[in-house]
């Protein structure tokens, strides 16, 4: 880690800049990344770079050892990554800090076992999205797939992500490196903020956050409020179970965060900023901590940036983790220090927004879009998409899906494309059953609608909505009753429960759910979940009470002869639902191991070894343990 | 002065006035449970919701909090609202069964039928864990008009609750009584044949209605609103003695979207 504590004044400072980075991104010596991001850590990433350092210190090696962020390819971290001048940089998955010693020990031979993929050339932009100011290493190897050629990154097209597990992100030169800056640079010294905003409102880009909204309206009509000062707010507060975008961005690039809210204050006039971070991100806060000061420090925030008279500062606040305050009215009570429940709009935080102020809220990735959108034009981004739709979308690939990764695909990719081509399909030959998308505002789309292309307004009508990211694959052995009870457990709780409707509506709802998979509903119970579905969603003060019936409604929609099944049959079709399945062994398959004696927690199975075994039903919790952990096959479910 | 069409009727009102305050000088009814005048405005009980704008993109927003603006449209009483008032009515009910003036309007609003089973019986005493709807008038009283500030909300979500800090005696709370008389819901129902049902009205199912053979067992503050709708009242609003258990869920569409 570098950081010059030269101001950058002119162009001049940032191409020098720019060479700085060129040299940390691609050294003449051999160079050893480690994905670090929270992903790669959960999964070890620590010793393996721990394990690297030591290997490199101990004997003594002139390599460069850095971190990077998450590129995306969550199914095989912890990731290790090396380049070695002239030949393309490879990359390895699934790291032990023993196979990476062995790999380090190699250079400058490259190690072929335990690589995954390599990155040729100027393939480095992954796709182009990207002006490529910065030549790395050529060369090529046999017998190793390039990143453009792997089904997972083939149809990608990176803009958000363009340097997520590419760069280090401690280094703001690296960022400068791939074209960082520029954008703010030519913004602040070419451009009047008309035509920045001109600009951001020909891209036709719209609020990642969920809902849609077009960014240049919004830009407009806070540039266009009365009062001073005017804030810019970056939203980080991601929530939804399984969906982590925010998070890769903010770990992996977060100067690209910092410069599309300094243009965007440019835009707007406003000479304030705030991201609002949840605690639950530690190492996200640091790194934007991080960041910000090297900005600070390198003159692209604070007074009179690139001496053009424009002052901008950002700070960041962290936020306790309530779900309901990504919301942005309880975001910014909870900026304010009160306690974060939502208020009705009008008047928007446009006009009225933080400290009463106008204020302009936008999503991590809307923010992190607006450099490029800048730097390649408007025109250029609305190519990109459907009609109405347009850019990209990250999402968070979860669930029964092979590849578990972070990926930015056009909008109007299929879902079938998404979950078939880039997350190859669904683990152990199972059928697909279901894609939930946008967390618990959003809902389930069956797999006999994978036709449909994933854009704001297509999802809408399919009953789910974009919101900020979330994918979560489901197989036939999901239930969908469960899985609505899962979502309505979530939001009774994360409901801020100001307004009646979505308190006592989410706990209603979920106590009828719940009955229904513990077998006791009735016919009637599911016009009543039509009923107060409705009352919910057309009831509600904000965003979260007026989506928080999607994933029943969704799920009734799409999957109502399962409802049917646990209600009419008194049985759940997936083998989910504890009350409604009964375990038992076969006395013909068992050979008696015991492997399911060990593993059973209410010591619910009973019987002699090479004996066939009983399971005990007054004792059984149904916790399945057993049926995955015989080889035989011999624990049957009903 | 804003120009508006409320119901249809072209109106004026006043700039920054909100819905329910031109609803009421214009003498539209829209029930409420969380708004008093003198407070500010809270929007938590969701009663006053109004339909705005025009089909296909109309919707429904909390009138006590929306300000008027040039030129919009508003129905304080469309087959949407009255859907949406029933259904939130019907909600209540299962919340808080003791309370006067939520069977009141149920009664007034056309609930039949209430579908949601209710923990302990209707007659049983009145506990703030179960039964508060959080209006938040009591916690608004105290801080804006008493300037105590001695309670307010705790928890979120489905333990949120009206609170004391830390839960002990604040030295800010003077005892004055004004989060009581602000209460909408601590007022008991009706305590007379059909107490242990859990809508009040339920009476109006009986031949003769309860006000008839239980004449000293009424409400002790008025008369209860289903004892109204069965008296005088009746013949004007279509009720018949033997009507049938969810008359009023007929009367008006239940099911389907409103669009």
């Amino acid at each position: 880690m570098i950081s010059t504590a030269q101001r950058l004044v002119n162009l001049e400072d940032l191409h020098h800049a720019m060479r700085q980075g060129r040299d940390l991104l691609y050294p003449s010596q051999p160079k050893i990344m480690v994905g670090t991001a929270t992903c790669g850590l959960a999964a070890g990433a620590e010793e393996v770079l721990h394990a690297v350092r030591e290997e490199v210190a101990n004997s003594q090696l002139p390599y460069q050892v850095t971190e990077t962020g998450c590129i995306g390819w969550c199914s095989q971290e912890p990731l290790l990554d090396i380049c070695i001048p002239g030949r393309p940089r490879v990359t390895y998955g699934r790291m032990k800090p023993g196979r990476a010693r062995e790999i380090v020990r190699a250079i400058p031979e490259v190690k072929r076992e335990w690589a995954l993929a390599m990155m040729p050339g100027d393939e480095n932009t992954l796709n182009g999205a990207h002006v490529n100011y910065c030549v790395p290493h050529n060369g090529h190897m046999d017998g190793l797939t390039a990143y453009k050629d792997l089904p997972l990154f083939k149809r990608q097209l990176r803009i958000v992500l363009r340097n997520c597990g590419i760069i280090n992100p401690d280094s703001l030169e690296e960022y400068i490196a791939r074209g960082g800056y520029h954008a703010l640079w030519h913004a602040l010294r070419k451009h009047t903020p008309e035509e920045i905003l001109n600009e951001v409102k020909r891209s036709g880009l719209r609020g990642r956050g969920g809902a849609g909204f077009p960014t240049g309206m919004k830009w407009q009509a806070v540039r266009d409020a009365q009062g001073e000062p005017k804030y810019v707010i970056c939203n980080a507060d991601e929530g939804d179970p399984g969906a982590y975008m925010d998070r890769g961005v903010l770990e992996g690039d977060p100067h690209s965060v910092l410069e599309g809210m300094t243009i965007g204050g440019y835009a707007m006039g406003a000479h304030q900023g705030v991201i609002y971070v949840r605690e639950e991100y530690p190492l996200a806060v640091m790194r934007m901590k991080q960041a910000i000061r090297q900005a600070e420090d390198a003159g692209l925030l604070g007074q009179s940036i690139f001496d053009s008279g424009f002052s901008f500062e950002i700070r960041v606040v962290k936020g306790a983790g309530a779900f309901v305050c990504g919301e942005e009215t309880a975001l910014i009570r909870s900026i304010e220090g009160k306690v974060g429940e939502p208020q009705q709009r009008p008047p928007y935080p446009a006009q009225h927004g933080l400290w009463g102020k106008p204020t302009c809220i936008n999503n991590v990735e809307s923010w992190a879009n607006i450099a490029v959108i800048v730097q390649r034009g408007g025109d250029w981004f609305s190519q990109i998409g459907t009609a109405k739709s347009k850019g990209t979308k990250v999402f968070s690939l979860v669930g029964n899906i092979e590849n578990t990764a972070l990926i930015e695909v056009p909008m109007g990719t299929t879902l079938a494309e998404i979950v078939y081509e880039i997350g190859g399909g669904i683990p152990n030959a199972r059928a697909c059953k279901a894609v939930q998308t946008g967390g618990p505002s959003g809902g389930c789309i069956p797999a006999d609608k994978f036709d449909l292309p994933v854009d704001y307004d297509s999802l809408n009508q399919a009953g789910s909505i974009m919101g900020s990211g979330g994918m979560i694959v489901m197989d036939d052995h999901t239930c969908m009753v469960d899985i609505a009870r899962y979502f309505l457990e979530f939001l009774e709780d994360e409901s801020c429960g100001k307004c009646f409707t979505c308190r006592v509506g989410t706990q209603r709802l979920k106590e009828i759910v719940t009955r229904i998979s513990q077998g006791e509903g009735e016919e009637e119970d599911l016009d009543l979940l039509q009923d107060l579905g409705w009352l919910v969603r057309e009831g509600s003060l904000c965003g979260l009470g007026q989506t928080a019936p999607n994933p029943v409604l969704s799920t009734l929609r799409y999957f109502r002869g399962e409802y049917m099944a646990h209600i009419r049959d008194r049985r759940c079709p997936a083998h989910r639902c504890r009350e409604l399945i009964t375990f038992e062994i076969d006395p013909v398959l068992c050979n008696g191991c015991g492997a399911c004696v060990q593993i059973c927690s209410g010591k619910a199975i009973l019987g002699e070894k090479k004996k066939p075994h009983i399971i005990t039903q007054a004792q059984c919790t149904k916790c399945g343990a057993c049926l995955e952990m015989c080889k035989f096959d011999a624990v049957l479910v009903h | 002065m804003v120009h508006i069409t409320m119901n249809g009727l072209a109106v004026e009102a006043e700039r920054g006035s909100s819905l329910l305050e031109v609803a009421r000088f214009y003498n539209f009814p829209i029930p409420t449970l969380c708004h008093e005048d003198g407070l500010n405005s809270y929007g938590a009980c969701r009663l006053c919701l109004v339909e705005i704008g025009e089909a296909p993109k109309s919707k429904l927003v909390a009138a006590c909090g929306y300000r008027v603006e040039e030129g919009m449209k508003v129905r304080t009483n469309s087959l949407r609202v009255q859907r949406a008032r029933r259904l939130l009515l019907e909600l209540y009910v299962a919340t808080c069964p003791q309370s006067k003036r939520i069977q009141d309007l149920a009664s007034e609003y056309g609930v039949r039928q209430c579908r949601y089973p209710v923990d302990g019986q209707p007659g049983a005493p009145w506990d703030p864990k179960t039964n508060c709807i959080q209006c938040g008038l009591c916690v608004r009283i105290c801080a804006e008009q008493m300037m105590a500030g001695a309670i307010g909300f705790a928890g979120r979500g489905k333990s949120r609750h009206v609170a004391r800090p830390f839960g002990m005696a604040s030295e800010q709370c003077r005892q004055c009584g004004a989060c009581l008389y602000a209460c909408p819901v601590c007022e008991l129902r009706c305590q007379a044949s059909t107490a242990e049902s859990l809508l009040c009205n339920g009476c109006l199912n009986f031949s003769p209605v309860c006000f008839q053979s239980y004449s000293d067992a009424m409400c002790f503050l008025e008369p209860c609103h289903a004892c109204e709708l069965s008296g005088p009242f009746r013949h004007e609003i279509g009720i018949k003695a033997h009507a049938p258990h969810d008359a009023g869920q007929k009367a008006a569409p239940s099911t389907g979207e409103l669009k």
